[in-house]
């Protein structure tokens, strides 16, 4: 299949692709590793007049660890997070995330921000980001600012609160504390497949076990990517035990809004968030306490 | 539409054209080239028979545009032979048959050899992993695995072998 015609410019800094975002306006759309957006090319379900590949700026591919922070510059490749020992023994969440993303082969070339970016509901780094509290850099004309990831996705699928001329630069994760801990769990009918259901958890524990901080993201359930806030909310302040691990898995199954498709009638897949809900928080805490 | 003039090395041999922004690298390839090894299965990013390396990484080449590759080096099934010698790969999938039709070999190949060279020992499960988006329709997966456990224990004794080490001493 042959996509539509189109222009293409090479954007060389993030500079350069912000003044090209600015010429060529809405008829734009960012190139970035491209595995997402080719394939829409190619059955034509995009059709933008202009690509601009911004994939060849190289100082946007990194990841590094500073000052109680996980700096991911928005071009560094799934594979990266697959590979680096720094994500595999720290952010083990993210690793779970990169490793379920496509193929091997794709993820030598797909993106953090772009699969952020591009905001579809099936795409697994929201709900993780959701879940970690991650904050997104964004440099446009008007400068650099961040957006939480509850405020970057919006209630229109394939939809960010991204303004016209910015681009995301970065992705920045809180380093875990002590007592913390993640997991994603994806199920999926086969590799590369979109996820029927998946759910990203992420806790943080005071002293004494009790809940400071909750992050619940889900995959492929809805139009969006979703926060389970009501979820999130009912585990704070509280020792994760099963009736809070039930009553949180409970409210994330029901702030889940999946239809009927291929994958499986809309209450499989509120059913399939409910289990992954409670196996993501039991792996999160034992993750949190020291048991993995 | 814009053309764009590109200056792309596969298989060692450096290649000049012009071409449209939205011709895909494995249409290129093929229908340009005429480097037909490079194979179109599924045409949707899913099962891997267009499979070459880019700058060393693995990559199905219907998800590139030509012009990406500008300035970069490939390498396609094409590119494996040298001097009449198969490469290990080659030998592998033909000592432990591991082809039936024939059609997802070129890119399991090449998948594999970027598996290799970032893992030059896999296990069994890493390689089950490392193919994960290859498909193979005759489902001859057990011996495309030993084929890439072949490989792997040749190329290994081909580093270690001091002779070739002696003869290779200019890298």
């Amino acid at each position: 299949m042959i996509p539509g015609a189109f222009d293409y410019v090479v954007a060389k800094s993030v500079p350069e692709a912000i003044s090209l975002l600015q010429e060529y306006g809405d008829d734009a759309k960012v190139l970035a590793g491209g595995h997402s957006l080719i394939p829409l090319l190619r059955y034509r379900l995009a059709a933008p007049s202009v690509l601009i590949d911004i994939s060849r700026i190289e100082t946007l591919e990194y990841i590094q660890e500073t000052d109680g922070i996980l700096h991911i510059g928005a071009l560094t490749r799934e594979s990266e997070l697959d590979r680096l020992p720094l994500i595999r023994n720290r952010y083990a969440i993210l690793y779970e995330t990169a490793k379920g993303i496509a193929d091997p082969v794709v993820r030598n070339w797909a993106t953090v921000g772009g699969n952020l970016a591009h905001a579809d509901p099936a795409n697994d780094h929201p709900a993780t980001m959701l879940a970690l509290g991650a904050n997104f850099v964004a440099e446009g004309p008007g400068g650099v600012r961040s957006i939480a990831a509850g405020d970057f996705f919006t209630e229109a699928t394939f939809e960010t609160t991204l303004l016209p001329g910015e681009i995301l630069t970065e992705i920045r994760v809180p380093a875990p504390g002590q007592h913390s801990g993640g997991a994603y769990f994806k199920l999926e009918r086969k590799v590369g497949d979109y996820a029927i259901a998946g759910v990203a958890v992420y806790i943080d524990l005071d002293e004494q076990g009790q809940v400071r901080y909750a992050g619940i993201g889900l995959t492929n359930v809805g139009p969006t990517p979703i926060k389970a806030r009501a979820a999130e909310q009912a585990l704070l302040g509280h020792v994760l035990d099963d009736t809070v691990i039930r009553q949180a898995a409970d409210l994330a199954s029901a702030a889940s809004q999946p239809y009927s498709d291929t994958r499986g009638p809309a209450e499989y897949k509120r059913a399939m968030v409910h289990t992954l809900c409670t196996r993501a928080l039991k792996k999160a805490l034992a993750r949190a306490t020291g048991g993995e | 539409m814009s053309k764009h003039s590109i200056h792309v090395t596969i298989n060692g041999t450096v290649y000049e054209d012009t071409i449209d922004s939205r011709t895909l690298l494995v249409h290129w390839l093929r229908d340009v080239l005429h480097l037909t090894g490079t194979h179109i299965g599924c045409d949707s990013t899913a099962c891997g028979a267009c499979t070459i390396l880019v700058n060393g990484k693995a990559t199905k080449s219907c998800t590139m545009f030509a012009v990406q590759a500008d300035g970069r080096d490939l390498l396609t099934v094409e590119g494996l032979e040298q001097n009449g010698q198969l490469h290990p790969l080659q030998e592998g999938f033909h000592e432990e048959h591991a082809l039936q039709c024939g059609y997802c070999t070129p890119g399991m190949m090449m998948t594999a050899l970027g598996l290799l060279q970032s893992n030059p020992q896999p296990s069994e499960e890493e390689i089950r992993i490392g193919i994960s988006g290859n498909l193979c329709r005759c489902t001859g997966y057990v011996n495309i695995i030993k084929a890439i456990q072949y490989a792997g224990k040749k190329l290994q004794a081909v580093e270690q072998s001091p002779v070739a080490a002696g003869e290779g001493g200019g890298e």
